[in-house]
């Protein structure tokens, strides 16, 4: 849970003017072009995702732009941005690794995961990594339980995961590589841990 | 479909417009309906829950702010079912609000705690932790403690509503839910102090009054302001000789139910800077003298003085009895010399249709269209300018605007700050064809120019040309912003025949006139008027006092019985809440005693036979809260206009009289929402 649902992170973080890149902003008139005219600000949902995955998250700058893009008061927006938990209202890492230890990962055992985390990166929950590269987060229930434990890093899920492939997703990503996503343990998706059992005949 | 339904409510039956929300036609059936988020002016939200009552056949308790009306509805306000949903609702309420009622400037009068007693249970069942949020910066006005917030939302809808400065709202969600401006940064506009009185516990309190008294100490007194021309209706509460607050007090036609920050926060500059004793200049300059010594200096100067060398000048705060004892005092005399308006606002003496806002604030309801001309309302009657967005959310009307671009917190067509635009518009050039009721609203900023006749003979022509003027509807309006000048112009306080005006009296100052009674005038440049002998009548010791050569300490307006006349031409009846500080009397007794001295005594004697005699001469002042509508006639000058565009009346909002410059608060507010402004830009 980021700490600046409140009030905004400190002034010397927060970047004095944002602009979206040429290929965003088209991005965004095709999202605005959905909405009819004096509508447009329905499209205030996906333009901060635009902001987002171009800054890494939202500073006040990239809310105000987006506000005024839309023609809508800037308190509306950071209204919507405080009110979903995906927006990130501080900087976060280059990887955001957000643990789920809602009860069916829990019971799979995050605790491990979390240990694992902490240990590789020598971080607690809401912190960044001194070389700005991870931002841990505990995160409640992704959706994906047949798959736990689990994390979710920027877009991917990684499942199956124990101490161990934990940190080895973190030690590749460290490394810049990118580690395959999905389930870690070697099965695929969500199929039975001992192979498949129904549709396998020929017939 | 019917325009009515007939429900029961508590076992009574009544026919209510269907358009009423369940919660209104309960309380028009006679039952009580506790509440937090509802408000009649405010758009519903329907969050605080605590309106739940039982209706008949409905599976469980409904919230009936937000519940519409059906024809033989039956509902209970207060059934075992209902009382207990409204007991619940306030348990949840309490869960996470303080018991800090003992430090908490909203006690003895909060609707939490009125409606705890009534609909709570007595006492509470939670034993956790409760919630604690952090301080919030609204500016110098408005002090929080959104600890005790219930998160009604009433202060969001309001300034997103009525104030157009959509500033707060509410950021997180559940438990981490805070009203907020989110930046810091204070509610720059001025109605938020309205969020003040909408905030139904102490989350959003009074910063200047804060500390200061509980409500039992106070004493009400019914009066209405005069920091600007609209006559807002008000309650001034005083202690002892302290007025300490004002509040808004209904008028449908006027105010509704607000009030700007200048009329809730000046008040602090009625006990600065006063005038408490005379004063008469000396070798030394100024010094302290006594009532007799001051009036006999006054005597010696006039005695055996041409009276055509003494002239009046009255300024903005100014009530109706005070310039009708002046300007009988004058006619005595036989002076012509006399003027109410400082700023040299043009006016046609004949043409009371001229001076005044024809179409009413209550009539802007009705227009369908608005042409300003050198007016900001926002900045010169913020109450005015609530009206006329609140006409721009019903929809269907347009405004457009000749003078200096400003944020007007609705959308204003902005048609160039040129004179040239409005000799077009003359032409024909209407800005809203088709408009059936438009409304032409001139402000000073137009017509207190060296060309305001000419400037108000245009506004006069264009109000004919786009039809503002017909029939019943006259929607050509003057945008005043001196509390005093509508009443002082129905009284004809103007240069009598062969008599000088503003202008004249300070360009002849030291030959033509060499006597000038100041009636509270400090809106004038005083250098201007040279080795003339300065009397000055007024309660503050401002720019007047320190030019004048005697000073006749007066009383303000919360320090007497008083008539002024609104921008609609409105009489209203100001009235004393405390006495005038030291050796300060009420203006006209002042006069009254002059006359005395000088041997041509005022034939009254008491404030009654004033006012008898006042009316005698204008019987509309008498009709107090009627406004007497004026005859459409043509006035103003045919002569060119100058080019040149029109600049702001009201450069700063917060401090434009001497009892606003005298306040520390309206200083606190200047520096927070308009750092840009010059001190000294702050009057005319």
């Amino acid at each position: 849970m980021s700490l600046a649902r409140g009030r905004p992170v400190a002034p010397e973080h927060q970047p004095d003017t944002f602009t979206f890149t040429k290929a965003k902003l088209e991005e965004a008139e095709r999202i605005m072009a959905r909405y009819p005219k004096g509508r447009t600000a329905s499209a205030v949902l996906p333009l901060l995702d635009l902001a987002q995955r171009q800054a890494g998250w939202l500073p006040i700058a990239a809310m105000d732009t987006v506000a005024d893009m839309l023609a809508m008061p800037r308190i509306r927006v950071y209204e919507v941005a405080t009110f979903y938990t995906m927006f990130n209202l501080e900087p976060v890492g280059s990887y955001l690794v957000q643990v789920c230890t809602t009860t069916p990962c829990m019971l799979r055992d995050s605790d491990a995961v979390v240990e694992a985390c902490r240990d590789r990166l020598g971080i607690d929950f809401d912190e960044t990594t001194p070389d700005g590269l991870f931002t841990l987060k505990e995160v409640e229930c992704l959706g994906a339980c047949v798959n736990a434990p689990m994390v979710q890093i920027n877009d991917d899920y990684y499942e199956d995961l124990d101490a161990g492939s934990m940190v080895a997703v973190l030690d590749a990503l460290s490394r810049g590589e990118t580690p395959q996503a999905g389930p870690q343990g070697g099965r695929h998706a969500s199929e039975p841990h001992s192979g498949p059992r129904t549709l396998t005949g020929g017939d | 479909m019917a325009e009515t339904v007939s429900i029961t409510v508590d076992g009574v039956e009544i026919e209510v417009d269907r358009r009423l929300s369940l919660l209104q036609a309960c309380e028009l059936a006679g039952a009580e309906v506790p509440r937090f988020c509802f408000h009649d002016r405010l758009s519903i939200a329907g969050n605080c829950r605590m309106c739940l009552v039982e209706v008949a056949k409905a599976p469980k308790p409904v919230a009936s702010c937000a519940q519409s009306l059906m024809d033989g509805m039956v509902v209970s306000t207060r059934s075992a079912v209902a009382r207990k949903a409204q007991r619940s609702a306030m348990e949840f309420l309490l869960i996470n609000h303080p018991l800090d009622c003992p430090i908490c400037d909203q006690g003895g009068e909060c609707d939490l705690q009125d409606q705890a007693m009534g609909y709570g249970a007595g006492i509470s069942r939670y034993g956790e932790q409760k919630r604690s949020v952090q301080e919030k910066n609204f500016g110098p006005l408005i002090k929080t403690s959104m600890t005790r917030c219930i998160h009604c939302t009433r202060c969001i809808r309001f300034l997103d509503e009525v104030a157009g400065v959509p500033a707060l709202g509410a950021t997180g969600r559940g438990e981490s839910m805070e009203i907020t401006n989110y930046i810091e940064q204070g509610i720059a506009s001025e109605l938020s102090g309205n969020i003040i009185d909408l905030c139904p516990v102490g989350a959003l309190t009074s910063g200047p009054y804060a500390f200061v008294a509980r409500p039992w100490e106070l004493v009400t007194t019914e009066s209405v302001d005069v920091m600007d021309a609209t006559g807002s209706n008000v309650r001034v509460d005083s202690r002892g000789r302290e007025v300490l607050r004002v509040l808004p007090r209904l008028h449908e036609d006027i105010n509704e139910e607000w009030i700007s920050d200048k009329t809730r926060f000046a008040i602090d500059g009625l006990v600065r800077r006063r005038l408490d004793q005379p004063w008469v200049r000396g070798r030394e300059g100024l010094g302290e003298a006594s009532w007799e010594q001051a009036l006999g200096a006054v005597c010696r100067r006039l005695e055996n003085r041409e009276a055509t060398l003494v002239a009046a000048i009255a300024g903005d705060l100014v009530d109706c009895e005070t310039l009708f004892a002046m300007k009988r005092l004058m006619a005595a005399m036989g002076s012509p010399h006399m003027d109410c308006r400082q700023d040299g606002m043009a006016a046609d003496p004949a043409a009371r249709a001229s001076w005044l806002l024809n179409s009413t604030i209550a009539g802007i309801e009705d227009a369908d269209a608005c042409l300003l001309i050198g007016a900001l309302p926002r900045r010169e009657a913020a109450i005015v300018n609530a009206r006329l967005r609140k006409r721009w959310l019903a929809g269907g009307f347009s405004v457009a605007s000749v003078g200096p671009a400003d944020d007007h917190s609705y959308p204003v067509t902005e048609l160039g700050n040129i004179v040239d635009t409005l000799r077009r518009i003359e032409a024909g050039e209407s800005p809203f064809p088709g408009a059936t009721k438009p409304l032409v609203v001139a402000g000073k900023g137009a017509l207190a120019r060296n060309d305001g006749d000419a400037v108000l003979g245009a506004a006069a022509r264009i109000a004919d040309v786009l039809g503002a003027v017909q029939g019943d509807w006259n929607g050509f309006g003057v945008l005043n912003v001196a509390a005093s000048r509508v009443g002082a112009l129905d009284l004809g306080f103007v240069p009598a025949a062969g008599g000088l005006d503003t202008a004249g009296i300070l360009a002849g100052a030291g030959s033509a006139v060499d006597t000038v009674f100041l009636l509270g005038a400090d809106e004038i440049d005083t250098s201007n008027l040279g080795d003339a002998f300065i009397i000055y009548i007024g309660h503050h010791g401002d720019r007047g006092a320190a030019a004048a050569d005697v000073i006749l300490p007066a009383a303000a307006w919360t320090e007497k019985d008083a008539t002024y006349v609104n921008l609609e031409g409105r009489p209203q009846r100001a009235q004393r809440a405390v006495f005038p500080p030291g050796e300060a009397r009420e203006d006209w007794r002042i006069l009254r005693a002059l006359s005395g001295h000088l041997g041509i005594p005022l034939p009254f004697d008491d404030l009654d036979s004033l006012r008898q005699e006042m009316t005698g001469e204008v019987p509309h002042l008498g009709a107090i809260d009627t406004i007497m509508p004026a005859p459409w006639r043509s006035f103003g000058s045919t002569r060119e206009m100058m080019d040149g565009p029109f600049v702001p009346a009201v450069g700063n909002f917060y401090r434009t009289c001497t009892i606003s410059r005298a306040s520390p608060t309206m200083s606190l507010a200047t520096d927070a929402f308009l750092p840009g402004v010059l001190q000294s830009a702050s009057c005319s």
